[in-house]
């Protein structure tokens, strides 16, 4: 074992114990926080692989956005502050489904790997692509699977807004709201619609026309 | 079609760090780490003290006076404090959770010295993905001052630091829009790289030699205010809002940890001021178009005389306090924003703008 290998092996035994703990911890906050570890512990398995690029973007992408985002919203909505735990009851369930995942995908790669389906495998010097390679393959070749992802993100960003905006009801009409302009006095709650679904008598703050 | 793009591509400075001049394979190693760290633990002071004395002379007072010469050694003094006081953990608190959160917030600001050059030579690492490196590294803090505010088990501290990360979501994507656009104009992700390339820029059809501040004003003007807001420095800094939330997600430490954060902030304000010095301000540049005194490659840039090189790092430096000023300065001039004016400002001014920055630059690039 060179220093390499004795380098990824101990970053993929971290990452690997950070996933079980993330699945294994009884308090949601630190499950997610195992998951930050693991996401990281991926970018450096990555690192280690000499795929500069891939790890940035692990990084940026997974450690300091979506786990981030997973934290914020655990803090937004229901994670207990301080030591107390939040489980989740649906244990035998989610032990079929990772295991069952688990056994799918080695059988997989196993099979792939010992077929010779990846092709002749040698040994040499890992050498990362060039970010320009990268990018012409991304924008060159691979241009249309990119734009179509794009749309698909773009979409399900569009359908999250749409589903979490409170006053747009069934038949598509908007229930007036009051938006805080710049430079207006903070509102200190915003009107509730009344129980006959009209709109309240607004008192103060400016009326928005409610833009889509 | 392959081929012409191929050709297009610029090519990355050829310069190597100088301490990769020195033989051996562990010597450089231990001088970089070295440089690093120096960075790390001195220009902050300096960007501290300078805003100490900035700040009280704005307010009619003298600063500090009494530790050392001009009271230059108060921050050391300051830290020594840190060091000495009681390491207080909430009993509520999330033990582990609370005692790593600074750390987590610490060593991605201290990462980021890593690849920011300071002069002809003088950097740690010219790494082809430098600038998406910086910003990858500083998007990690984030999670440290969650980590922080969800851990002292305080409602203050967990407002505090939902604010910072709703923050600092809200403001990394028009600072990396602008990034980008200084990378497409420059042709290369590389810190150095974009130095070089602001050496031998020109203005759109003409043939004056300019720094990217001047094609990229709206830019320029969207980082820095972006790279305020990342920080949480006022006029941003709900997050410690202290009229609202005592101190935010700091409210529950002291000690070395708090001084942890403290340092994230003032490491934070220097590494973002290098970067817009890097991308905006021509790096080690004295006037664009003007060889540094000694130096003989790349546009009076590399290969420099070790007068070049001392001078080129003092030009840099004093880039970088010349931005700190200017953020000390907006700190002292203007109140706090309101949650929602902050969060306003980012999703329906900034982002928009730095779009439109990015398509107007990648259009005039392609077309001159």
């Amino acid at each position: 074992m060179t220093g390499h290998d004795v380098i990824f092996v101990l970053i993929g035994l971290l990452t690997a114990s950070a996933a079980i703990l993330t699945v294994t911890s009884k308090n949601l906050v630190h499950a997610a926080l195992f998951l930050a570890v693991t996401l990281a512990g991926i970018a450096g398995v990555f690192l280690t692989l000499a795929a500069d690029f891939l790890a940035l973007v692990q990084l940026l992408v997974y450690v300091g956005a979506v786990a981030v985002l997973f934290l914020f919203g655990l803090m937004l909505t229901r994670a207990p502050i301080g030591r107390e735990a939040l489980d989740n009851q649906n244990r035998g369930l989610a032990i079929a489904v990772s295991g069952g995942l688990f056994v799918l995908l080695s059988t997989l790669i196993i099979g792939a790997v010992s077929s010779g389906a990846l092709g002749e495998t040698s040994v040499a010097e890992v050498t990362g692509p060039r970010i320009e390679d990268i990018g012409i393959a991304t924008f060159a070749e691979w241009v249309l699977p990119f734009e179509v992802l794009s749309m698909l993100l773009l979409a399900a960003l569009i359908g999250a807004i749409v589903l979490a905006r409170p006053e747009s009801g069934e038949s598509g009409e908007e229930a007036e709201v009051t938006r805080i302009e710049m430079g207006d006095a903070p509102a200190s709650e915003g009107p509730q619609p009344l129980p006959d679904g009209s709109a309240p008598e607004l008192t103060s703050g400016k009326r928005s026309e409610g833009s889509s | 079609m392959m081929a012409s793009l191929t050709h297009a591509t610029t090519t990355v400075a050829q310069t190597v760090s100088l301490f990769d001049g020195v033989d051996g394979f562990v010597l450089p190693v231990i001088l970089k780490l070295a440089f690093v760290l120096a960075v790390f633990f001195v220009l902050p002071l300096v960007g501290g003290y300078l805003e100490h004395k900035v700040m009280g002379r704005m307010q009619h007072r003298r600063g500090p006076v009494e530790a050392g010469p001009f009271g230059s050694l108060q921050l050391v003094a300051d830290g020594i404090k840190f060091i000495q006081k009681e390491d207080l953990i909430p009993s509520a608190a999330d033990r582990w959770v609370f005692a790593v959160a600074p750390g987590i917030a610490l060593v991605p600001a201290m990462l980021v010295f890593l690849v920011i050059p300071f002069g002809p030579g003088v950097f740690a690492l010219d790494f082809e993905l430098g600038l998406f490196y910086a910003l990858a590294a500083t998007s990690v803090s984030v999670l440290g001052v969650l980590m922080g505010g969800w851990a002292s088990a305080n409602k203050f501290s967990l407002i505090g630091g939902l604010r910072a990360g709703a923050q600092l979501i809200a403001y990394e994507l028009p600072l990396i829009i602008a990034a980008i656009t200084v990378a497409v104009q420059a042709g290369t992700l590389s810190l150095v790289g974009i130095v070089e390339s602001q050496a031998t820029f020109q203005l759109f059809g003409t043939g004056i030699n300019v720094w990217f501040v001047f094609p990229q004003i709206v830019g320029f003007a969207i980082f820095f205010v972006a790279a305020m807001a990342e920080l949480s420095r006022p006029p941003f800094d709900m997050p410690i809002g202290d009229s609202e939330l005592v101190f935010g997600y700091m409210t529950e430490y002291t000690g070395i940890k708090y001084a942890m954060y403290m340092l994230t902030e003032y490491a934070g304000m220097i590494s973002m001021s290098a970067l817009m010095v890097v991308l905006y301000l021509g790096g080690w540049q004295l006037l664009p178009g003007v060889p540094l005194p000694g130096c003989e490659a790349g546009g009076g840039l590399f290969d420099c005389s070790p007068l070049g090189i001392a001078l080129g790092v003092a030009i840099t430096i004093a880039k970088i306090m010349a931005l700190v000023f200017v953020m000390v300065w907006a700190r002292v001039a203007y109140p706090r924003l309101r949650e929602d004016q902050l969060q306003r400002i980012s999703w329906l001014v900034l982002v928009p703008l730095s779009l439109a920055n990015l398509a107007v630059v990648t259009i005039l690039k392609v077309v001159f």
